[in-house]
């Protein structure tokens, strides 16, 4: 090992990295099992982005109306442009109430009809009798249903002996002849390097919206567990499809709901011209959120955003008055003065196209195990599980709708887990570690906290940010994305000369902040690769020199290995179109119309 | 330049669930807390440990907290100063 560190092993029956949703359903589940269980986190589990998903949770209870798991699934395969696989949505859309009435028994305290039931309410995209009428599917506590999750699961992960490991950062996992031994951490208050041998770890280290220099997200989601995947020679799927939110505020990133434009708020170009009318004639601003981002991103593309580089639009809510504003959109006014320095009764709010969601992650089947392909086979990778939204099941496919990712983490968190009770002894013995196993991770570690170059941390980042975002973000064409790729490769390579300030152990941001660049650049680098590679036009990925989907040649998951110098392989899997059971048919491919 | 240790601390508590309280918690920490008095640095630790949908019900106004440093120092980290 590297000198100068303390090292300090552990062995577990499972490791969960990350304390977000599907990271806490998963120590839940192990723990209740009986498996000696380690969570380890770099934030506080309550404060994990999660906590921001606010909109509720899909599950076909049918106490507001009829409903049906089935009609469940045929939408989220028609949202998912027919790239997610068959078996594991249904396995999703199936398991949803058992999975949310499980969550009111640990406390979740969901909001409820008069006659006591879960109150559920209509969300884009959910119909019922498969796309003819409109399904009230989605579950909330008040405005925040994710919190309440991550509060009630990480109770009772504590009730059940789950050892937390709170403010440690995972460097990197450990891998032995393709099979994956455990991972190694760094103790963020003492600097103390941790080495956990177990049979199972399982990556629930959420998104990487911090690619892209627009972006919903907290500054935590940075992908760690993808990239660690990506270090151990495994490849990330889908990493092309990448979610816009039409409204966050320009330069902030911060979210403005869409409930904004459901009361009459509206979009505006530099010619002060209502432009979605041209675009989407009779739904308006209230189109979808890929059609809004898309006529948005033409309008700045065409000369006509606003601000003094024109590169974003204005959302105006001047007409509702403060009283509609103050009453039925709580918050919006101080978020937008805030953030943006706008009175939204005088003033309209700068926003732009934002990164909301990460579709693309590590290859999992429907029991959370990781996924490769040898000689075109899939093949599980021994030891390595991963839930989330760093996890690509895929259920989502091409296009996430609302509401499904909380189920997807509650569904496949659980899935995890009950596959390692059914696969692992609890205190089974483990081969013992070689003495210099996680040497690579800390001797990367080493090197970073000791780099002496010219270029600060947050300089590339910005620059990485900013070539994915005028490159990969939601207007995508071969000549775009191939000279983004050229930007972002002497970007990548630009990482060797970086330089950190803090050379200590202690609390050292700018060093956690420096292995969090190094985990995006990768991540980057696949998706913007991925996305010059697809040339098709599905879900979120919108190609205006492929503007059609292309079932015969793109039905299918593209895998991306990248090396430590930052080049790219590619492979595929077949898109699932069977399901799991004959409880429901395969739902076939058709164009995707609303 | 590195932060003093407790700084150090603070910044990486200022990481959040939510981006609005990233933007906001950091910014004042960089911006106020060296030159803060002892109560407001011992209110902003408080502040820290509260969860985050408290924490924006707050800081976009829509509650107000009942003790009088605090409302003070949430009013400070909103307005930017």
């Amino acid at each position: 090992m590297t000198a100068g560190y303390e090292i300090v092993d552990h062995t577990y029956d499972v490791v969960v990295v990350g304390a977000g949703g599907a990271g806490l359903r998963a120590t839940l589940g192990l723990a209740e099992a009986g498996l000696e269980t380690a969570c380890i986190t770099k934030v506080f589990p309550t404060r994990s982005h999660t906590v921001a998903a606010q909109g509720g949770i899909s599950a076909a209870l049918g106490n507001m109306g009829e409903d049906d798991w089935r009609w469940h699934m045929y939408d989220t395969v028609k949202g998912s442009d027919w790239l997610g696989d068959q078996d594991a949505i249904e396995y999703m859309c199936k398991e949803a109430p058992s999975a949310v009435i499980e969550l009111e028994h640990y406390g979740v305290p969901f909001s409820r009809t008069e006659e006591g039931r879960i109150y559920q309410r209509p969300f884009g995209g959910m119909s019922t009798h498969f796309g003819k009428g409109t399904a009230q599917r989605t579950c909330a506590a008040a405005d925040r249903t994710g919190h309440a999750m991550l509060h009630a699961l990480y109770q009772q992960s504590l009730r059940h002996d789950a050892t937390f490991y709170i403010e440690y950062f995972a460097i990197d996992l450990i891998m032995d002849d393709g099979v994956c031994r455990g991972v190694i951490a760094i103790d963020l208050a003492d600097g103390r390097i941790h080495r956990y041998r177990c049979q199972t770890v399982i990556l629930a280290t959420g998104g990487y919206g911090r690619a892209y220099f627009s972006c919903t997200s907290a500054h935590t989601c940075t992908g760690d567990g993808n990239a660690m995947v990506l270090r151990a020679g495994l490849p990330l799927q889908d990493m092309e499809f990448v979610q816009f939110h039409p409204t966050g505020i320009y330069g902030a990133g911060c979210l403005i709901t869409e409930g904004v434009r459901g009361e009459g708020g509206y979009l505006t170009n530099s010619d002060n011209e209502r432009f979605m009318e041209r675009y989407a004639p009779n739904a308006k601003d209230l189109a979808s959120r890929d059609v809004v981002s898309r006529s948005m991103t033409i309008e700045i593309r065409e000369g006509r955003g606003v601000g003094e580089e024109n590169d974003h639009l204005y959302l105006n809510l001047q007409h509702l008055g403060s009283e509609v504003i103050d009453e039925r959109l709580p918050g919006i006014a101080e978020t937008a003065k805030i953030f943006a320095g706008v009175d939204v009764t005088r003033e309209p709010i700068p926003v732009l196209p934002t990164v909301h969601y990460n579709m693309g992650g590590i290859p999992t089947n429907y029991h959370g195990e990781v996924l490769t392909t040898v000689d075109g086979e899939d093949r599980v990778v021994p030891g390595l599980m991963a839930a989330g939204e760093a996890a690509c099941v895929s259920v989502h496919g091409a296009n996430r709708l609302g509401s499904n990712s909380l189920l997807d983490l509650v569904v496949f968190g659980r899935a995890a887990a009950r596959r390692c009770a059914e696969t692992l002894q609890p205190g089974a013995r483990q081969p013992e570690l070689q003495e210099q196993s996680g040497d690579e991770g800390l001797d990367r570690l080493d090197t970073l906290r000791n780099a002496k170059g010219s270029t600060p941390t947050a300089d590339i980042r910005l620059r990485m940010q900013k070539c994915m975002q005028e490159h990969a973000a939601v207007f995508r064409t071969g000549d775009l994305l191939r000279a983004g790729i050229e930007q972002l490769r002497e970007i990548h390579a630009s990482f060797a000369d970086v330089s950190v300030s803090d050379r200590s152990l202690i609390w050292n941001t700018d060093l956690v902040e420096t292995l969090e660049l190094q985990n995006l650049l990768d991540q980057a680098m696949a998706t913007i690769s991925a996305a010059e590679h697809r040339t098709e036009s599905r879900g979120a990925q919108a190609r205006e020199d492929y503007p059609d989907r292309d079932d015969d040649n793109w039905m299918k998951h593209i895998l991306t290995w990248i090396d430590s110098g930052g080049s790219v392989r590619f492979g595929y899997r077949d898109v699932t179109l069977d399901t799991l059971t004959d409880d429901v048919e395969a739902i076939p491919p058709k164009a995707r119309v609303y | 330049m590195a932060d003093s240790a407790e700084i150090a601390r603070l910044r990486w508590r200022c990481r959040r669930g939510m981006r609005e309280l990233d933007l906001l918690m950091d910014g004042w920490l960089t911006r106020s807390y060296g030159s803060a008095s002892a109560e407001q640095r011992q209110a902003f630790g408080e502040l820290l440990e509260c969860p985050d949908p408290q924490l924006l019900m707050w800081l976009t106004g829509r509650e107000i907290p009942a003790d009088p440093v605090t409302a003070e120092l949430i009013d400070a980290i909103r307005e930017r100063r």
